[in-house]
């Protein structure tokens, strides 16, 4: 592979690898989560409540500690975590100006009609370090879970969804499958870009009309062989006697260990303690 | 003139994904120089680097470090019409074509380039014909219903249209049989004679880039550049490379079936040559160690059409 994509899977054999896909994906939803459950620097409450509102600082730092030392342990590059904050740009950038400008309290600059506030900036801050948190737990899972275990994992916790006549293993099937042709799609995109810019298409100029025409000569090639991608895999799965049995068995069973339950009362103690921290405060 | 500097490599290093847990050099402080006119070929195992140099030959990556320079120009960083000059054939040019027919798919490259529409119909038929497609019966049938060897003449065609000084073909033959891949190699090199364009083929067999596809064409290419490893371990004539026993071996490549048949005769004592590049070579110089002809002219260099002449 050529290429890299933030946020793919990287193979090693740290402790947080080993650990159960269904304990992993439930403690990120719990990680996720938590900031949501913690104060922040919310104009409405600094109105309320007056000067000695609360902030949620020390929650967010706990959080932030928590995350940080799983992906020591895990391994992870710094540099890849942070690339993953790459597709942040835009939606931070907006979120910037839109809190700063729309949130009232204490002027800090004003251009014409428009005032920036500085409990604008302060909430602005934390909304976007509160995204980047989110992205990063995240990443963190798909960083250390591979598609197979992901998809495994997913369908272990929908499980009990069967019983409302959810098609769950179909639907993990199709995820494996999905996450299975992102790269593969990405590889096809480089190269048939590269194959029409050798034939003069300029990706890089022209106005908006031109450059939404150039993209035919690339999303028609793909759309073909994606299609024709999704037949062979449908013929091979088919000729390997792939039905869609509720009786089907797994090589890899999942088994909790110790190190899961460890997992477990660590990341729930650790949020906890973030909420603890500020409801007592 | 025809000796003349056409593409410069300079110390050229192309790292991937610098910086990432992917990260890797696929080539490294790879020096070349490519004459106007020329025939060379590209040869080494798979994860060599042929594809990477391919495309900064075409201007399609930026280099690491060093430089491609075309006609003394960095193709990467020249305008586009600069490095349109080189046109390039990615493997399986086929999964390039888009449109609803073979005439708008060929015109394609032509249309960007800006020409009136009377040139942009001359150069399609002139590029079909070249492909060995017929132009009357072709021109408006729509590609996704072609034979895969039909798109990919199709696809070589919309190149072709470009009129590039320089061809760039990675693996122009893959996926097809012995007799369509010397039907498609002979019909290249024909072109290549016919426009005195400089051709560059990538491969990874040897055999491809040295056996002469029909009779009359001489050798695939003139020239070999062996990659491995992303660094160049060997740049020579064609028949120096063939001839040199311990450089194939150290290589690893496969050793064409002929080479292999005339090392066999050499190690039973006979005394031949390993640089021959067809059939009739062969032949010939079989003949000749058993007496049957009077020995083959003294030039070791010279191509098939002369012999056949002769």
């Amino acid at each position: 592979m050529n290429q890299f994509f933030p946020g793919l899977y990287l193979p090693s054999d740290s402790p947080v690898h080993r650990l159960d896909p269904r304990v992993k994906m439930s403690a990120v939803l719990l990680l996720m989560m938590a900031p949501f459950a913690l104060p922040y620097p919310e104009p409405v409450l600094s109105v309320v409540e007056g000067p000695g509102r609360r902030d949620g600082f020390w929650g967010y730092l706990l959080l932030s500690a928590f995350v940080a030392l799983v992906s020591v342990v895990s391994r992870v590059p710094l540099l890849a975590l942070l690339r993953t904050l790459r597709n942040l740009f835009w939606i931070g950038f907006f979120m910037f100006f839109l809190y700063i400008f729309t949130t009232p309290g204490q002027p800090l600059a004003a251009w014409g009609g428009i005032t920036a506030t500085w409990e604008g900036l302060l909430a602005a801050g934390a909304q976007i370090y509160r995204l980047c948190l989110l992205v990063v737990t995240a990443s963190l899972l798909t960083f250390t879970t591979s598609p197979v275990q992901l998809s495994h994992g997913l369908e272990a916790l929908l499980a009990p969804l069967e019983g409302l006549k959810l098609p769950v293993r179909e639907l993990a099937m199709v995820l494996t499958i999905a996450l299975r042709f992102v790269p593969t799609l990405f590889e096809e995109i480089e190269k048939i870009t590269k194959a029409q810019r050798a034939r003069g298409v300029d990706f890089r100029s022209g106005g908006p009309l031109q450059r939404a025409r150039n993209l035919v000569p690339v999303f028609v090639p793909i759309f073909v062989s994606a299609f024709r991608r999704a037949n062979d895999l449908a013929t091979a799965m088919d000729a390997r006697g792939f039905r869609c049995s509720p009786h089907r068995t797994r090589l890899r069973q999942l088994h909790l260990g110790l190190q899961d339950l460890v997992a477990v009362l660590v990341v729930l103690g650790t949020v906890l303690a973030a909420i603890g921290i500020e409801r007592l405060a | 003139m025809q000796q003349r500097t056409l593409i410069q490599v300079e110390d050229l290093t192309h790292v991937y994904a610098p910086g990432t847990p992917f990260e890797r050099v696929a080539l490294r402080q790879v020096n070349l120089q490519i004459a106007a006119g020329k025939r060379v070929g590209i040869l080494g195992p798979t994860g060599s680097g042929k594809s990477t140099l391919a495309q900064h030959l075409a201007g399609l990556l930026k280099p690491t470090v060093g430089h491609v320079l075309l006609d003394g120009v960095p193709v990467h960083s020249a305008p586009r019409d600069h490095r349109l000059q080189v046109g390039i054939a990615f493997q399986y040019p086929e999964d390039q074509i888009f449109e609803q027919t073979v005439f708008r798919e060929v015109a394609f490259g032509p249309r960007n380039l800006g020409l009136d529409e009377a040139e942009v119909t001359a150069r399609v038929r002139w590029a079909l014909e070249m492909a060995g497609l017929d132009p009357e019966t072709m021109s408006q049938r729509m590609p996704f219903t072609l034979s895969g060897g039909e798109m990919r003449r199709v696809a070589l065609a919309g190149i072709l249209a470009l009129r590039p000084r320089v061809l760039i073909l990675d693996e122009p033959t893959a996926g097809q049989d012995p007799q369509s891949r010397r039907g498609l190699l002979a019909r290249i090199l024909a072109w290549q004679e016919e426009t005195g364009l400089t051709l560059v083929i990538i491969s990874h067999a040897l055999e491809e880039l040295v056996l002469s596809p029909a009779e009359g064409l001489g050798q695939a290419v003139e020239r070999l550049v062996i990659l491995k490893e992303g660094q160049v371990v060997a740049n020579g004539p064609t028949r120096h490379i063939l001839s040199d026993d311990a450089l194939l071996n150290a290589i690893g490549l496969e050793v064409p079936e002929h080479v292999k048949l005339l090392r066999a005769l050499r190690q039973r004592g006979r005394k031949v040559r390993t640089d021959l590049v067809s059939a009739a070579e062969v032949a010939t110089e079989i003949a000749h160690i058993w007496g049957l002809t009077p020995p083959p002219s003294p030039s070791p260099r010279r191509g098939g059409e002369e012999e056949r002449r002769a």
